[in-house]
């Protein structure tokens, strides 16, 4: 805890290892939400 | 005797009364359907539009955390474990609230949700990200602990360097704090309520291409 983290640079892109795993992980969870299937998302006539 | 409004009849004419007309502008423009609807179009039925709410309950977890550690004071969630316990959750409800904030701003990017006159919509949007991360800053000057002297002592050259460091003084916790606890997160919330409000009157932007329509 108390070691400063791991730090990637490529040119001009300077990032720590645990905001990298984040972005990554929000990455990973928005192409999830894309292709998962929701429930109960039938057709609906509803209000459009 | 059970009378509602609606056995009571109403006054003929545009001449009535301020609240008739107020009353009768809020109904056309969001309809307690509206506000409160129990079917969707069938294209929201998507994880991605969970995003959005998942957001607005992170948020509601934050102001209920920082109601209790406002109340309670630095000493208690410094030491006590409780006090550390609800330091941490206001901590990890704000990273919950920012990474879904994001995954909605991605969604509603790539299906251009500024369309068909939700342009207002997504613009309060931008303005909530923003009063956010003002909100966020000030949270981290108000921990008062060596981190938050640390990053004071940093921010001031940048607030100074946009000039704008004496009306914006980052290292007055009382003004940091009173900004933290009170203005900008009334702010937050209004705007989202606003933000809310606007997406039931309009409803849902349609797909840009629908299901079956438009083949060319």
């Amino acid at each position: 805890m108390d070691s400063p983290t791991t730090y990637f640079h490529w040119g001009f892109i300077l990032i720590s290892l645990p905001n990298l795993l984040v972005i990554a992980g929000m990455v990973v969870l928005f192409a999830i939400a894309l292709v998962a299937p929701f429930p109960h998302g039938g057709k609906d006539d509803g209000r459009n | 005797m059970d009378a509602t409004s609606k056995d009571i009849p109403e006054p003929a004419g545009e001449s009535a009364n301020w609240t008739l007309r107020v009353r009768r502008y809020i109904d056309r423009l969001l309809p307690m359907d509206h506000l409160l609807p129990d079917r969707q179009p069938y294209y929201v039925g998507s994880w991605v539009y969970v995003f959005g709410v998942v957001t607005i309950a992170a948020l509601v977890w934050v102001v209920v955390s920082g109601v209790v550690l406002s109340f309670m004071g630095p000493q208690w969630w410094h030491v006590s474990s409780l006090g550390r316990f609800f330091n941490s959750l206001h901590f990890w409800s704000v990273q919950l609230f920012f990474i879904f904030m994001v995954l909605h701003l991605w969604g509603q990017y790539f299906m251009a949700s500024w369309r068909d006159g939700r342009a207002a919509t997504w613009l309060i949007g931008v303005v909530i990200f923003g009063v956010s991360i003002l909100t966020a800053f000030t949270g981290y000057l108000s921990q008062q602990n060596f981190d938050s002297q640390f990053i004071a002592i940093n921010a001031k050259d940048a607030m100074n360097g946009a000039g704008i460091g004496a009306f914006f003084n980052v290292l007055n916790f009382g003004q940091m704090y009173g900004l933290h606890v009170m203005l900008l997160p009334i702010g937050v919330t209004f705007l989202v309520v606003w933000h809310i409000v606007m997406v039931r009157t309009r409803g849902v932007v349609k797909p840009i291409d629908p299901e079956g329509a438009s083949k060319s």
